[in-house]
């Protein structure tokens, strides 16, 4: 009987556990009252150097399938990314190019926390061989309430960055 | 290391012995953690295919197909994806149950390093069945679970796009990649079975199946769980919204919120650090094995030591010495544990025969039976009055130091199954001690897994070599004893020693004891 008792408890509580830890206790990993904006794009800066003429005394020292008449290096700049909300900055890096020969696109990840309210956000980008200013800025007035995600995507052929 | 190990073991046979007296040895799901384990796989396997049967797999169609088979289905695919989910959750209360005893009761050394190493895989598999699965319900947990893993994945430098891409909005929400998601919840299971098969090949008989009443019990459990509390999804995933707060499984998910606390990367490390602390957990400290030698003169074949051998370490094959007999027993070193089990079942291995002869068909390298014969005779000397007890231990059950006495002494074996029964009849037929007290790991749990299994079913004259009938079972006492059970066994030890006195005496049969044997083996 007794043995029968100590059982159940036994499964009982095992049930219990699988039970409540299965889904809680819950977990609050952000604020109720915060919204988000991420930014999340990749994108290709410009190479390092500009492509240049090879010469012919060059050409003919190559093999005859190597001669090519324009020498394209290809590594890339890093990407110079600026986010700036209510006119404080608030992230700024150089991001580099993945691979290897550091030459493929950089991709930006990241997330603000904010509370709810109207915010003047402007992002800006470099992503060519210059020492100042950047190529694309977006400046925007935009109201978010709690618990709104808001995206900023970049697309250079639709004329660079723009929220989702 | 071992320090540690030692508290561990001691905690874990305390709560053996609590259970024991709650669902009794048979039943008693510590001795069950991996046939457990095995048990709640099966339950989520077949759960699994018949959700997946009504689940649809466009991420736009996934969370009504759940909804549908919670509700509409409750009967049924409610209680599935119940089942499905508590099972899953239960596998992993085993699972680390199971680690952590295998660790405490130090069963990963030596060639049993290999389930160990497995395992480790075995886990790796189990969360990402878990995570995947709770992903593929595309709800609230499901968004949260898909952006913090892939964020987490992005912080490693392999892949060039960031894959939170995916879930970052309904406008990058990526069909394919949830498609994938619900492919890998499918192919990491079917490999994990794969795997999981491959952890138990070095045992023989290995315990996959939880004795029946245990198994029904804990599927009653589940049952009764699913049905009193299902389980349910957090609402549908929307990416233009973030929750504050999420219901964690934390069974799988535990890892998540140190993700947000520390950074993916610190988490990647800590949990590849963890792994390989785990991986060489084995070989801290090292440890030495005797190994079993065969010695063909005195095989003959009989295959008893690769039946009985619990690690699948010896194999049968073709005589290679131009004997009549057909096979040799050929031990496969890298697989000896060296428990001296394989010896305990050799036909050979019977202290009667010639003393020049005695060497069995097979032996432990530092412990052959001529050894212990010699080991017999000495020991017996040394003891005096009507009820001398020959006590036979296991090396890695308690200490028994205490118990010796004039009139007791104890023997150490590798594994109570490396004593041969040949040797019981030996020591009381001929007189050696009046009574034989046998003991090794608990009752139900032997550190070489059949060690007292063996031993018992061959003194039961149910398994080869049987104890001749003629030994007086009055006269052999037999207690499995936890390291918590000291004091139980001192106590078993002197109600022998009474039930001795009032027995007549042995009348010796065959040679008397013959000092002059044993002080030739002296010199
Ligand atoms: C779903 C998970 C797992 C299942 C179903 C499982 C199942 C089993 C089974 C059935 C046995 C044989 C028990 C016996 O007959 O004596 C076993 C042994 C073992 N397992 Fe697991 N296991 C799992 C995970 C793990 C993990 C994560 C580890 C450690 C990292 C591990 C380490 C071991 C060790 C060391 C042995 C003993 C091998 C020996 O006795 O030499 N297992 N497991
Ligand atoms: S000592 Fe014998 S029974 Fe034990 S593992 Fe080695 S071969 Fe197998
Ligand atoms: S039990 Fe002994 S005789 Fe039989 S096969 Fe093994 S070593 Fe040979």
């Amino acid at each position: 009987m007794l043995k029968l008792a100590g059982q159940l408890a036994a499964f009982a509580l095992f049930a219990l556990a699988v039970g409540y830890f299965s889904a809680s206790p819950q977990y609050n990993y952000m604020a109720a009252d915060k919204a988000l904006i991420k930014m999340n794009f990749s994108h290709a800066g410009q190479p390092t150097q500009a492509c240049r003429k090879v010469t012919q005394a060059e050409l003919d020292q190559l093999a005859p399938n190597m001669r090519k008449p324009m020498d394209c290096p290809r590594e890339r700049v890093a990407l110079l990314v600026e986010v700036k909300i209510n006119g404080e900055s608030k992230f700024k890096r150089a991001v580099p190019p993945s691979g290897i020969a550091r030459d493929g696109a950089a991709t930006v990840y990241e997330k603000f926390e904010l509370a709810e309210g109207t915010y003047a956000v402007s992002v800006a980008m470099r992503d060519s061989r210059r020492e100042q200013g950047y190529d694309y800025i977006m400046q925007k007035e935009v109201s978010i309430e709690a618990g709104q995600v808001l995206v900023i995507d970049f697309e250079a052929e639709t004329g660079g960055f723009k929220f989702l | 290391m071992q320090a540690v190990k030692r508290i561990g073991r001691y905690a874990f046979e305390r709560f053996e012995s609590l259970f024991d007296t709650i669902f009794g040895v048979q039943h008693n799901p510590l001795y069950h953690l991996g046939a457990l384990g095995w048990f709640f796989y099966w339950i989520v396997a077949v759960s699994g295919i018949y959700l997946y049967i009504f689940f649809d797999t466009g991420v736009h169609q996934a969370y009504e197909s759940v909804e549908y088979l919670t509700y509409t289905q409750w009967y049924a695919g409610g209680i599935a994806r119940s089942l499905h989910r508590y099972a899953s959750d239960a596998l992993i209360i085993v699972m680390l149950l199971h680690l952590l005893r295998e660790f405490m009761m130090d069963r990963l050394r030596g060639p049993r390093w290999f389930s160990w190493v497995i395992g480790i895989a075995i886990l790796w598999l189990v969360f990402a069945c878990g995570i995947t699965g709770y992903w593929i319900v595309w709800d609230k947990l499901a968004q949260y679970v898909a952006i913090a893993s892939s964020e987490w994945l992005d912080s490693l430098p392999l892949f060039g796009q960031s894959i939170a891409r995916n879930f970052l909005h309904d406008s990058t929400l990526s069909g394919r990649f949830f498609s994938l998601m619900v492919f890998i919840h499918i192919a990491v299971p079917l490999i994990l079975l794969f795997i999981l098969w491959v952890h138990i090949q070095r045992m023989t008989q290995a315990d996959v199946n939880p004795p029946k009443a245990l198994a029904l019990s804990v599927f009653a459990a589940l049952l009764v769980l699913s049905l009193i509390y299902p389980a349910e999804s957090q609402g549908p995933a929307d990416l233009s919204r973030v929750t504050s707060s999420v219901g964690l499984d934390w069974f799988y998910m535990a890892v998540y919120p140190l993700i947000d606390l520390f950074s993916g990367l610190t988490v990647w490390a800590m949990a590849g650090l963890a792994t390989v602390l785990l991986f060489i957990l084995p070989w801290i400290p090292r440890k030495k094995t005797s190994l079993a030698v065969v010695d063909l003169e005195n095989c003959n074949g009989c295959s008893r030591c690769a039946l009985d051998c619990p690690f699948s370490a010896i194999a049968m094959r073709p005589r290679s010495d131009g004997s009549p007999f057909a096979q040799e027993a050929v031990v496969l070193s890298s697989k000896c544990v060296g428990c001296g089990i394989c010896v305990g079942a050799c036909p050979t291995a019977t202290p009667f025969r010639r003393h020049s002869a005695l060497i069995a068909g097979i032996e432990l390298s530092d412990h052959p039976v001529m050894q212990l014969r010699q080991q017999v005779m000495q020991t017996s000397e040394g003891l005096t009055g009507s009820t001398r007890i020959l006590i036979f231990n296991c090396a890695t059950g308690p200490d028994l130091g205490a118990l010796r006495d004039n009139a007791t002494a104890v023997l150490t074996l590798s594994c109570i199954g490396q004593l041969p029964p040949p040797f019981l009849d030996f020591i009381i037929t001929r007189g050696f001690a009046e009574g034989v007290l046998l003991t090794g790991c608990r009752e139900g749990d032997c550190h070489y897994r059949l060690g007292s299994r063996w031993s018992k079913q061959r003194i039961a004259r149910e398994r080869d070599p049987y104890l001749r009938e003629r030994v007086p079972r009055e006269r052999l006492e037999i207690f499995w004893a936890g390291v918590d059970q000291s004091s139980e066994l001192s106590s078993r030890l002197r109600a022998f020693r009474q039930r001795l006195a009032q027995l007549d005496p042995v009348r010796a049969k065959g040679r008397p004891p013959d000092p002059t044997e044993a002080a030739a083996e002296n010199a």
